[in-house]
């Protein structure tokens, strides 16, 4: 075992656990503001995975678009809802996350047994290390340029459904008088619309 | 166990970490009550299939590397869904002043 294979060894146990523990924490923990923080250290060492292979380019693309922008959008998300409520107790909790822990076990151990139990086509074809990223580049151009064009327009159409879904309904002038509306008592008059359904 | 230590950054060490990152995340997914942490839920489901992706295209198809640009969409896609996932949160959340994933049963019949 040479410098560079125990490197990459220890490399690798050390992201996988810190990807496994810190995705334990993402769930587990219940202040979710530490919850949000250890998610972006699990997006931070999938990255770390992902240098392992060799793909530069994507690790790069993980780290601005995850921890750099669905992170902090998660964070503010926080901020603008975080308000400290009673939940209301729900009977049989324990048994509920029993059976669902169970169910994610099984389903665990079916993905592990595929896992190794397939006959996986290995080694492959010999892989192209730091010419990955304009590798990327070619296929983005040639065979994947229609998906690459589609996935354009989706976060087009995404950017404008968040602003149309997260926009207040804030009317600048009175409807009837025409006079220009108050805009802190509209402010104000923030009346839940939905709650006479809740029971 | 020192032979698969020896062999370790393989393919399945690989897809063994993502299948247990993609069972936490159903597991976050089914049990959070906080609305915000089903959507942390699905990213961690997201970046295990990444993982995977990732992980073919290294070590299955190493000159074609058609799991990276995959990986790529994956990650637009998932951007996309968390913009728009917690505009639906925060209109939600102004018209029930809860994020309970208990209380939003508005589409129950």
């Amino acid at each position: 075992m040479t410098i560079a294979t125990t490197t990459e060894l220890i490399c690798f146990l050390v992201l996988s656990a810190v990807v496994v523990v810190g995705a334990l924490g993402v769930v587990l923990l219940s202040n979710i503001v530490y919850s949000a923080f250890l998610l972006g250290g699990v997006f931070t060492a999938v990255a770390g995975l992902y240098l392992l292979l060799n793909a530069s380019f994507v690790a790069m693309a993980q780290i601005l678009v995850y921890v750099g922008a669905v992170n902090v959008l998660i964070l503010f998300a926080i901020m603008l809802v975080n308000k400290q409520e009673d939940l209301k107790a729900i009977t049989n909790l324990t048994t509920r996350r029993m059976v669902s822990a169970g169910v994610c076990a099984g389903l665990l151990a079916l993905l592990v047994r595929v896992v190794v139990t397939t006959p996986w086509s290995l080694p492959g074809p010999a892989a192209v290390g730091e010419e990955a990223t304009a590798r990327i580049g070619e296929h983005l151009f040639t065979d994947y340029l229609l998906p690459f064009e589609v996935a354009s327009v989706l976060l087009l159409m995404a950017m404008i459904g968040a602003i149309v879904l997260a926009r207040r309904d804030v009317l600048a002038t009175d409807v009837v008088t025409g006079q220009v509306a108050d805009q802190a008592l509209i402010e104000k008059a923030r009346t839940p619309l939905l709650m006479n359904r809740a029971d | 166990m020192s032979d698969f230590l020896a062999t370790l950054p393989s393919l399945q060490a690989y897809l063994l970490v993502a299948a247990m990152l993609f069972c936490i995340g159903v597991w976050g997914l089914i049990n959070s009550r906080n609305a915000v942490r089903v959507l942390m839920s699905i990213e961690l489901m997201l970046n295990a299939v990444n993982i995977n992706l990732m992980a073919f295209s290294s070590f299955v198809d190493g000159d074609l590397i058609r799991g990276q640009v995959f990986a790529v969409f994956v990650i637009t896609v998932a951007a996309a869904e968390a913009a728009v996932g917690l505009a639906i949160l925060l209109s939600l959340y102004r018209n029930r002043v809860t994020v309970d994933m208990e209380q939003f049963n508005l589409l129950r019949w």
